[in-house]
């Protein structure tokens, strides 16, 4: 009995920090979503460009790591911008669909320009901490995890003191509620959509560090992007907290349910769990559990 | 002028109702025909026709999720999933119970259709953005089932052999017989889908894209015509899914996964939405275009590049290509190249004058 309880324990652990690290990238779709109402199908693919671009940093330049995160945050910023200014700023008030297929577009182009441009082999994101794991009774925590959960805890409290005190952040909320209002209050609406995606490149880029250190550079780093769904419906699609609760809640469901059933499936079961218990919401509560409620009746 | 439409001169309903109501079309559809079923399969190449036949394939599938995104107006990014279903019924209706073709198809065809329902469902709740969430999650769902399920994928590999199709004795088992097959289910597919958008579901179908609400007020059953949109347009997955395991003799998952979906979504996008003519297309584009980049970068890659980058480059410059034109098409011209071929046209209809 202890012994499955030491087991569940463990699943739960890791559920939770694998889980803060789903939030945040979860978080880098969500501010979009809250500011532009565009919906980014390539978030996984940001992530992916951003840890080539440290990887290719570290290894081809040589550049130390400090620096190397800061090139990576810069080029993400500036992809962020440059993104929108060619792209989205030309769908803007286009039907939902153009948008969902122009960030699927994006996607494509991305995970093809990654291996392209530095090399379809997969790239070990080293980072100065140890391999070794943290024993703690019954649980092993390795440390890139914990690094992980701790910079998402930390950009999620940044961005939660943004939207809530900063004076960009509550204009930022103003444009997301209503563009024309927000115009007629003064806001460059334009200019925060354009910061909506540069702050979604400052996340994508941290995400890029920590994502691509557990699990390598290379073009399968994209597919973290597929767990964005199920945390961002889960939590509510314009939630900054609703992206945290939505990561931890996809984290511990797949890492249970891997632990559990995955013996008698032959695995695959973390890539399965999310998405039907996302269905099961989507049926009951499509707006997530801290969404804003937009009571339409067909 | 033999082609100007001038006055409105129709004297019966069966005139005014006709698919080509001007002479130049049907000269021109006529004239397609007779390429099509006596020029081609006798003048190409069997490999150049192998090609051909993919693109019949690409045709129908697009046409398929024409009739949802483009005439219905929801969104599918579950379509590469519902082929398999087609795919897999029909081989396991072949093989375990030894069904020939013809029985197999439908039953393909009609499983596809009622999964495609089932994930349909939540499409009456939730719109657009959610809408492609919930068929993304149907996409992965279904490729788990059957990747994981014995019972449908037969095994490890998850594939089943498929015999080769027969109709009426005759085995289908030349590139040159499966294109005159294939063209039949070609033919099928334009024609039904030209005459059910002409018709009251097709109408009702455009009525629920163009103002669901307003649609609900005159009378149409969303949620029936919803779902009937998904089952249609899976119906055509389906029947794709089934077409093209046996045009490569074996089911396999990996065939239909996230990036089929994603490819026939390019396919009625570059094409045209709500436009058969488009889904035509978009669909003989997409499946030209890495043949395409192959030969090109066969041919001149290496003047630039060594072998192994080569080998690198054409896949990925596939992807870039692939979403730039997506991207493009959606900025610059979002009724595809439908709209190109409608200015051309409208443009040497009236000429030589401006009007």
């Amino acid at each position: 009995m202890a012994e499955d309880l030491g087991f569940f324990a463990l699943l739960m652990s890791n559920g939770i920090l694998i889980g803060l690290m789903y939030s945040l990238i979860a978080l880098g779709f969500v501010l979009v979503y809250k500011a532009t109402d565009a919906i980014n199908f390539a978030q996984g693919e940001f992530v992916m460009i951003a840890g080539f671009v440290v990887v290719a940093s570290l290894l081809a330049y040589k550049a130390p790591l400090w620096l190397a995160i800061v090139v990576g945050l810069g080029a993400m910023i500036g992809f962020g911008f440059g993104l929108e200014r060619v792209m989205l700023r030309r769908l803007i008030g286009r039907p939902i669909i153009a948008v969902v297929m122009a960030t699927i577009g994006l996607a494509a182009v991305l995970r093809g320009i990654g291996p392209l441009t530095w090399g379809a082999d997969t790239k070990n994101l080293a980072l100065p901490i140890s391999d070794e794991p943290f024993v703690l009774g019954p649980l092993f925590v390795p440390p890139i995890q914990i690094l992980g959960a701790a910079v998402s805890l930390a950009f999620l409290a940044a961005f939660g003191w943004f939207f809530l005190k900063s004076r960009k952040g509550i204009a930022m909320r103003a444009v997301a509620d209503s563009q024309q209002v927000a115009m007629a209050m003064g806001i460059n609406v334009e200019r925060y959509f354009a910061l909506a995606w540069a702050m979604t490149g400052v996340v994508s880029a941290l995400g890029g560090v920590v994502w691509g250190s557990l699990l390598g550079v290379d073009v399968h780093l994209s597919l973290v992007g597929f767990k964005v769904f199920p945390v961002v419906i889960l939590g509510g699609l314009d939630s900054v907290p609703g992206a945290i609760l939505g990561g931890l809640i996809v984290g511990i469901v797949e890492n249970v349910a891997a632990g559990y059933i995955d013996p008698y499936v032959g695995g695959g079961t973390k890539d399965f769990a999310p998405y039907v218990l996302m269905i099961v919401a989507l049926m009951i509560r499509p707006y997530g559990i801290f969404g804003k409620r937009i009571i339409e009746r067909v | 002028m033999i082609h100007r439409e001038c006055g409105v001169l129709k004297t019966s309903y069966g005139a005014d109702m006709a698919l080509y109501p001007l002479p130049i079309a049907r000269w021109t559809v006529g004239a397609i025909g007779v390429l099509m079923f006596a020029v081609v399969p006798f003048t190409l190449h069997e490999y150049y026709l192998s090609i051909v036949n993919l693109v019949s394939i690409a045709v129908i599938g697009a046409l398929g999720l024409n009739i949802l995104v483009g005439y219905t107006g929801q969104i599918s990014v579950g379509h590469g999933a519902f082929m398999s279903v087609g795919a897999y019924t029909a081989a396991n209706f072949a093989v375990r119970l030894g069904w020939p073709f013809w029985a197999a198809l439908p039953m393909g065809g009609l499983m596809a259709a009622a999964v495609g329902a089932v994930v349909g469902i939540p499409s009456l709740r939730i719109k657009g953005l959610y809408l492609a969430i919930a068929t993304l999650a149907g996409q992965l769902i279904i490729e788990w089932t059957i990747n994981h399920v014995t019972f449908i994928s037969g095994g490890v590999q998850a594939s089943i052999e498929v015999p080769r199709p027969a109709l009426f004795g005759i085995s289908i088992a030349s590139q040159r017989q499966m294109y005159f097959f294939l063209l039949a289910f070609v033919v099928l597919a334009v024609v039904g889908t030209m005459n059910l958008m002409r018709s009251r579901v097709g109408r009702a179908f455009i009525a629920i894209r163009d103002h669901d609400i307003a649609a609900e007020i005159i009378g149409i059953n969303i949620f029936r015509y919803k779902l009937l949109a998904f089952a249609i347009s899976s119906f055509y997955a389906g029947v794709t899914g089934v077409l093209y395991t046996y045009y490569l003799g074996v089911a396999n998952y990996e065939q239909f996964q996230i990036n089929v979906s994603i490819d026939y979504l390019a396919m009625i996008i570059i094409g045209g939405l709500g436009s058969v003519l488009g889904s035509i297309f978009g669909a003989v584009f997409v499946t030209l275009l890495p043949i395409a980049i192959r030969y090109a970068m066969e041919a001149f890659g290496g003047l630039l590049f060594s072998e192994a980058s080569v080998r690198n480059i054409i896949p990925n410059l596939r992807l870039i290509l692939f979403g730039g034109l997506i991207i493009m098409f959606l900025v610059v011209e979002p009724e595809g190249l439908n709209r190109l071929w409608r200015n051309i046209r409208n443009y040497f209809r009236v000429w030589p004058f401006a009007y």
